[in-house]
């Protein structure tokens, strides 16, 4: 992976930008001493890392004016942060950068039960947003896996989805307004606490744009009512197609599940070293959730176990209590934990049509036996988002590239029939490369433009998202 | 249609079935793609769609109702209210943002039902984005962008769509003549119970006329039953709540608040989409001094003002306008600038839906943006449409 060759005169100007930024920040905003540094050379893709020129933390959005005025005035560019629990590497920095990191602003400004929103800085963890209102009966619904560390700005960012996407959709469906820093240091407010655009959907636009076109330090966000109760079923089967065509019976009979995960046989195995929740070793596992009253949720998984019979289950594991409900969640939710357990492994989240889902499978397996490389599959089985996760040991020469490869490979095979190269993740430098195979030079023009009129002199995160021979003209002139 | 764009010499109208057009008239060639219809995909297990963009909404709902899925998110047929003929399109729709009822539950609007959009810029480039997967955050979302922007930023040529199962029961619980005051408060507390609520309107707003109060629940039968009562005894404070079960009534209900049919044969009507609790206060204010009546739907989200030829001509006597106009011409000018200055940035925005065409060309439609957004949409606008050429001027900037 190629990151593009820093600037050596912002190498050289490092102990004057330094100055400039203390001058106008508060003590301790600016980090730039290397050993402190450290823990901002990667994020949550390891493999790649890098010293940056130094790390700001400011505490609001007025010092963030300041960083962003400086640093577009002396052209060095700004790779924003939130949590750095991306595993695209979209926070990852180039020597001649500036890390702005939003982790100390994490205020909840606003809470709205009466309009269903809450205002938060962006540094402010998913997890603790939800926290801020359950007492009141509220949740915030994009829950990805990471939600404990990762932050709400790297979700804006990333457009982050969560298991429970499949009924309360990603982030783009559940923000209703920011306040964004544009490059030049210029404040913009868009949306609020209303539903829809006054224009042109900016909101939508700036959702998933992965810190290219603004540093977003407050959102508005939206809450909902959380539900009288919640439950899963369990239910394994022989052969990934069966349990892939149970998946679309499923939502075909007008059910429409919170969540219905998916995990294949090497998974399963290593969930069952790991934690023990007791799965059984069968080819295809789903964990299926569904919401409501007591009655209204035995009346669905009534339907969908009916619905599973058809399809000569090996195993049906209705929960009957909490207990039983956080065990069939825990292989689920410690599946990453434990597939990093065997190796180091490489998380892919392309994404296919679901009736895909049997062939994909396959080729996965067909290509994981010529690459040489295991290969576990989790994911999001009611909106096709996939999760393979490729083994590796990264002390191995040439491991780190053969997995790199396969990984393209799945991908590619994602476009292919129909999907995407990344369905939650992003595509920060890990998948940039690859844009070319789901778009066409024009598509890639077109979306340079719009980076083009929110940051003209391209210092936001300016190596990410698009192939580099894309950007090179606009990056260094 | 690429050909046609990069061909154009001059400004274009692009049309769909021609029923809803809202903004400034634009004046120049009709561009139409009607003639680019048909689905092109369908998986109901999938819960996905693709369609031309000319394709007649009633063909995607029909194809849909035989599997017993819909378009979630009931876009509203403006026909009636705005005295149009023709076939709604889905292209129109989605260049629209055209959402019904159910924007404020958890299906969203419009836009958050796009997977994907094919389309072609003003410079004739054939450009696209998503894809018809539920989750994508390949590159830039310029699918939202191209929701809601009306043909401004290309013409839409193929579109793909998250559908959703149709629920198996419907049921409503009314209010009747409850003290304006309390309406949003109401609708409030029942959208934040755990009743999953998907339609919320009142109206009209007014303490001496008759007033209604309609919250919609869906799911299946037996769930439906168990929510309404639940939710009737958890807004007894309120009153006591009628409760329609007939699923029939309830659908010419909720199709009737949808395409806001009775109030065809108002010259004048805006949607304003505003902070529900900021509703009110924006209301009262208005009618201090304006006469216009006014609907809640979204839980008090979206405002429906509208003004009749009498509450214009009254209007017009606020104005300190060009007298030498007609006066209905004056009433509605002097209205829409009058919600457009009520109306702060934080709050929402209002838009005019309907007007004669004088009023619509001299003032803005949509409510004009701060500066920065206004900007950054001009700077879209020139990378789309270089040229100016695809339906000029119709949003504002
Ligand atoms: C006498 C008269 C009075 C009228 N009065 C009113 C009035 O009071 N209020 C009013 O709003 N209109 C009024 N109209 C306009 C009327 O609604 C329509 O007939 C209009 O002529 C054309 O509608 P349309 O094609 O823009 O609509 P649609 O085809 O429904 O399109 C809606 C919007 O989406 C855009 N669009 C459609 N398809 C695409 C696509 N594939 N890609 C990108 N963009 C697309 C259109 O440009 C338009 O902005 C009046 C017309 C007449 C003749
Ligand atoms: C174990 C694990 C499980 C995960 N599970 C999921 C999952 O289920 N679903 C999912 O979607 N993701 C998942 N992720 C990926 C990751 O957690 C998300 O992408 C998350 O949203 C990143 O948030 P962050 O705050 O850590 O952002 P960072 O990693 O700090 O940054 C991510 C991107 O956001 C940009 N950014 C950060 N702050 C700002 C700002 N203020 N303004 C503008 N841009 C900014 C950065 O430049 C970068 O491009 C997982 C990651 C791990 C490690």
């Amino acid at each position: 992976m190629q990151m593009p060759r820093p600037d050596p005169a912002i190498l050289s100007r490092k102990t004057q930008v330094v100055a400039q930024l203390q001058k106008v920040l508060s003590d301790g905003v600016v980090i730039h001493d290397p050993l402190e540094t450290r823990a901002y050379e990667c994020d949550a893709l390891t493999a790649y890392k890098c010293p940056p020129l130094c790390v700001v933390l400011p505490k609001s959005t007025e010092e963030v004016v300041a960083v962003m005025k400086i640093c577009h005035a002396e052209g060095i560019p700004v790779v924003p942060r939130g949590a750095g629990t991306s595993l695209a590497g979209g926070a990852l920095p180039t020597e001649d950068s500036v890390i702005l990191g939003v982790a100390r602003m994490n205020d909840v400004l606003e809470t709205d039960y009466d309009n269903r929103f809450i205002r938060v800085q962006t540094g402010r963890t998913n997890l603790s947003v939800t926290g801020a209102v359950e007492e009141e009966g509220f949740f915030y619904a994009p829950d990805p896996s990471s939600q404990l560390a990762c932050a709400i700005a790297g979700n804006i960012a990333m457009n982050s989805g969560g298991a429970h996407c499949l009924k309360y959709g990603v982030t783009t469906n559940n923000l209703l307004g920011v306040k964004m820093v544009l490059a030049d240091g210029e404040v913009v407010e868009i949306g609020g606490a209303h539903l829809d655009a006054g224009g042109l959907d900016l909101l939508g636009l700036i959702c998933g744009s992965e810190g290219q076109l603004g540093i977003v330090t407050e959102a508005t966000l939206r809450i909902l009512a959380s539900p009288e109760g919640a439950r899963p079923v369990l239910i394994g089967f022989n052969s990934n197609e069966v349990a892939g065509q149970c998946v679309s019976d499923i939502i075909k009979s007008g059910i429409l599940p919170v969540a219905i995960e998916f995990m294949d046989r090497p998974c399963i195995r290593a969930t069952e070293a790991f934690a023990g929740a007791g799965y059984p070793d069968c080819e295809a596992l789903l964990i299926i959730e569904v919401e409501g009253s007591v009655a209204e949720i035995d009346e669905q998984l009534g339907r969908i176990i009916e619905i599973a019979k058809a399809h000569d289950p090996v195993e049906i594991r209705e929960s009957a209590s909490p207990e039983e409900s956080a065990k069939i969640w825990l292989g689920r939710k410690s599946a990453f934990g434990a597939m990093g357990q065997i190796n180091d492994y490489m998380c892919l989240d392309g994404t296919i049509p679901v009736s895909e889902l049997p062939h994909v499978l396959k080729r996965i397996g067909e290509m994981s036996a010529q690459y040489g490389l295991d290969v576990g599959n989790v994911f999001h089985a009611g909106d096709g988002n996939m999760h393979p996760l490729i083994l590796f040991d990264a002390n191995k020469p040439g491991d780190l590239e053969k997995c790199e490869a396969f990984g393209a490979d799945i991908l590619k095979l994602c476009v292919e029939v129909g999907g995407c190269l990344t369905g939650e993740h992003g595509v920060g430098v890990e998948k940039r490369d690859l844009m070319g195979t789901q778009y066409t030079p024009e598509d890639l023009e077109a979306q340079l433009q719009i980076k083009d009129v929110f940051d003209p002199s391209w210092i936001l995160n300016p190596a990410k998202v698009f192939p580099l021979e894309a950007t090179e003209t606009r990056r260094t002139e | 249609m690429a050909e046609l764009v990069a061909d154009a010499t001059g400004p274009m109208r692009i049309q769909g079935g021609g029923t809803r057009q809202i903004g400034a008239p634009v004046d120049g060639e009709v561009l139409s793609v009607a003639g680019l219809s048909g689905v092109t995909l369908y998986e109901p297990g999938a819960l996905t769609l693709v369609a031309k963009a000319g394709t007649p909404v009633e063909e995607i709902e029909a194809l849909l109702a035989e599997n017993d899925q819909m378009l979630g998110f009931e876009p509203m047929d403006h026909r009636r209210l705005l005295g149009t003929s023709g076939t709604p399109t889905i292209g129109g729709v989605i260049a629209g943002n055209v959402s019904g009822p159910r924007r404020l539950s958890s299906v969203g609007a419009c836009r958050d039902s796009l997977l994907g959009v094919r389309f072609v810029d003003g410079a004739g480039r054939i450009l696209k984005n998503g894809g018809r997967v539920m989750k994508n955050v390949t590159g830039y979302d310029l699918v939202k962008l191209m929701a809601g922007s009306r043909g401004t930023l290309g013409v839409l040529t193929e579109v793909s769509l998250k559908v959703l199962p149709r629920p198996e029961a419907v049921a409503t619980l009314s209010f009747e003549g409850l003290d304006p005051g309390l309406a949003v408060p109401l609708m409030s507390k029942a959208l934040g119970s755990p009743y999953d609520v998907t339609g919320a309107y009142f109206g009209p707003y007014h303490y001496q006329a008759p007033r209604h109060l309609h919250l919609r629940l869906e799911g299946s039968s037996a769930s439906v039953k168990y929510r309404a009562d639940a939710l009737a005894g958890l807004l007894s404070g309120f009153g006591a709540a009628r409760i329609e079960r007939d699923p029939d009534a309830s659908q010419q209900l909720w199709r009737d608040i949808r395409d806001m049919t009775h109030l065809a044969e108002m010259p004048f009507v805006t949607r304003s989409s505003i902070k529900p609790g900021a509703a009110p206060a924006f209301v009262e204010s208005i009618s201090q001094v304006w006469a216009a009546t006014h609907y809640l739907d979204w839980g008090g989200g979206l405002i429906w003002t509208a003004a009749s030829e009498e509450d214009l001509c009254k209007n017009a006597k606020n104005d300190r306008g060009d007298s030498s106009e007609d006066e209905l011409t004056r009433g509605a000018k002097a209205l829409i600038a009058a919600m457009h200055e009520a109306m702060s940035f934080e709050d929402g925005h209002t838009t005019l839906i309907k007007a004669d065409e004088r009023v619509r060309r001299e003032m803005p439609s949509f409510q004009p943006r701060h500066s920065v957004v206004a900007s950054l949409e001009l700077g879209l606008r020139q990378k789309f449409d270089p040229r100016g050429i695809l339906n000029p001027g119709l949003m504002g900037a």
